[in-house]
């Protein structure tokens, strides 16, 4: 490595990395920096300079007239709601998948498992259609059904990971001790379990609130739209005109994914390329 | 360990949800995709009449061509930009390793509309001039200064290093943990042979990583075929049908035109692709050289 450090390869190597994470980054820096800067500000200066001030008044007109208030709202019970289920429900079926002894128990694996491949264009329209006859368009159980749905595949394969390197002995000891399946689920697998949850739970995170497909289809009433929908929406209606508080909105969106990733960043890339490296 | 009430009361809420929600929604769409027009109005038994048209509709055509197009120079691209960078980050960087591999994945975990967004900003042209304009100036190329979204020649291109920016950093993470497993005795021997670093790549390197980069074109593939919400966000599938993908058009059909039964069968023909084209290519994977 030593070597390495005098090559010219090597020094071009480091300038091209310097190079790319800037392209990564900065475009992030820009829309918060942006989001600072009042109308004329747009007009007269390039888009590039640093605001003169910290104007925040683009976040208030985001926030009330842009109706983020409400699709934050919205967004964030229905993945709230969801993922409380897909924690109840994964945990669950993954640890009867994985410790209990049953007989079409790998046929219920590799059921859920493909559902990992299925392209969610193909259920859209059946989707629209029951959701429409049980009357549940436009409100946040026709979202939190379907997030639960398509949150399950992947949680299963994650949490199974964690399951199958977990040692059999301590249940067994519990047993033969005299506990029931649910206390031993409760009181030893799932405490066990604390990293794989929280992995499972942040990735399923940004699946649900970065969803774009599913809210669009079910969603059309405006009081009901999640962030990404509204995002969309007050674009077309204000994005040309109104630049601070499109770049206000945007910022805001983008948040709580930034939030999280800053405080969980190894968990989200394990979590997140665990399909590919474990797959 | 084999309660069997235990068993059904945890397995069954989320099979049931699954099966549901997952699986009879699929069966379903096919036997759509055997109808005209849609429930409760005028839905006929037509058998394979839409696949049929589907062959003849242009729009459906050009759906397909733009989506293989976009397929073919997206997927390629990531994974190849990934793999470039995490042999840069594993060869030349020496410390923060961490911290390039943090910075980088942040793309990934953006919304695609916030991302859309941002890029539309980025590219503008009236009333302000967006960041790629505003540098044009500065570096005095006036004559590139253009509504990159506007035009057909440009908006697909834009589309494509939007996708590509998204999702470098995952695959370049990806491929820097299977390039650190790599055992260093195997690249000092082959060093100590005299073989130079295109033949080191080449004879060792990519044998090594063959594997995960499959994995890796596999996992970029399922996100390109599905082409829908980056395309959606950034130009709605404009200008005319210039980045139309094939679930757009399937949304399109059913959604805007009410015709339910001929969505279904885009829809079906988009999993028939998805499932083909994922067993060549993961049985490709698995050949050995």
């Amino acid at each position: 490595m030593v070597k390495l450090k005098k090559n010219p390869l090597a020094i071009a190597g480091k300038i091209l990395i310097v190079i790319f994470v800037l392209v990564q980054v900065y475009p992030i820096f820009w829309i918060f920096m942006s989001a600072f800067k009042t109308t004329e500000e747009f007009s007269l200066s390039a888009s590039y300079a640093l605001p003169q001030s910290i104007h925040w008044q683009n976040f208030i007109d985001a926030w009330t007239r842009g109706r983020m208030n409400i699709y934050f709202k919205n967004s964030a019970i229905v993945t709230v709601v969801s993922l409380v289920f897909i924690v109840l429900f994964s945990t669950t079926s993954a640890f009867a998948l994985t410790k209990m002894r049953w007989k079409l128990r790998g046929k219920v694996m590799s059921l859920f498992l493909s559902g990992i491949m299925v392209p969610t264009a193909v259920v859209l329209i059946p989707l629209y259609t029951i959701y429409k006859g049980m009357g549940i368009l436009n409100t946040y159980s026709s979202l939190v059904l379907t997030y639960i749905a398509f949150g399950l595949s992947l949680s299963i394969f994650l949490l199974r990971g964690y399951l199958t390197a977990m040692p059999d002995d301590m249940m067994e000891a519990a047993v033969i001790d005299g506990a029931n399946i649910y206390q031993v689920f409760t009181y030893i697998v799932l405490p066990l379990l604390k990293t794989g949850i929280v992995t499972m739970l942040v990735i399923q995170f940004y699946f649900r609130w970065n969803d774009l497909m599913f809210s669009m289809t079910f969603i059309s009433d405006n009081t009901m739209r999640t962030v990404q929908t509204g995002l969309l929406f007050f674009s077309d209606q204000y994005g040309n005109r109104n630049w601070g508080a499109i770049f206000a909105c945007i910022a805001i969106s983008v948040t709580p994914t930034l939030a999280i990733y800053v405080a969980l960043n190894k968990l989200v890339i394990e979590g997140m390329t665990a399909g590919a490296v474990k797959g | 360990m084999s309660d069997k009430r235990a068993i059904c009361l945890m397995v069954m809420p989320s099979l049931l949800i699954f099966v549901g929600i997952v699986f009879v929604p699929i069966v379903w769409t096919f036997v759509y995709s055997l109808y005209s027009g849609m429930p409760g109005f005028n839905f006929q038994f037509t058998g394979f009449t839409n696949y049929i048209e589907m062959f003849r509709n242009q729009h459906t055509m050009d759906s397909f061509r733009v989506n293989w197009r976009y397929i073919m120079i997206v997927t390629p691209l990531q994974v190849s930009f990934g793999l470039l960078i995490a042999l840069m980050v594993h060869f030349s960087v020496r410390r923060n390793k961490t911290l390039v591999r943090t910075v980088v994945f942040i793309p990934t975990i953006l919304p695609a509309v916030a991302v859309a967004q941002m890029f539309i900003k980025m590219l503008a042209l009236i009333p302000n001039h967006g960041l790629v304009n505003a540098l044009l100036d500065l570096a005095g190329l006036e004559q590139f200064i253009q509504p990159w979204l506007g035009q057909t020649s440009t908006a697909f291109t834009w589309l494509c290093v939007m996708d590509i920016w998204t999702a470098v950093g995952f695959h370049c993470v990806i491929i820097y943990g299977a390039l650190v497993d790599v055992s260093e005795e195997i690249i000092e021997a082959a060093r100590i042979d005299g073989a130079g670093r295109l033949r080191l790549f080449w004879n060792i390197l990519l044998p090594c990583l063959k594997t995960i980069l499959v994995t890796c074109l596999v996992f970029s593939f399922t996100g390109t075929i599905k082409m829908f919400e980056s395309a959606t966000a950034l130009t709605r599938g404009g200008p005319g049908h210039a980045t139309t993908s094939m679930t757009m058009n399937m949304y399109e059909n059913a959604f805007t035109y009410n015709q339910y039964g001929y969505g279904s069968a885009v829809a079906f023909m988009i999993l028939l692709q998805c499932i083909v084209v994922t067993f060549i290519v993961s049985k490709l994977g698995r050949e050995k050289f």
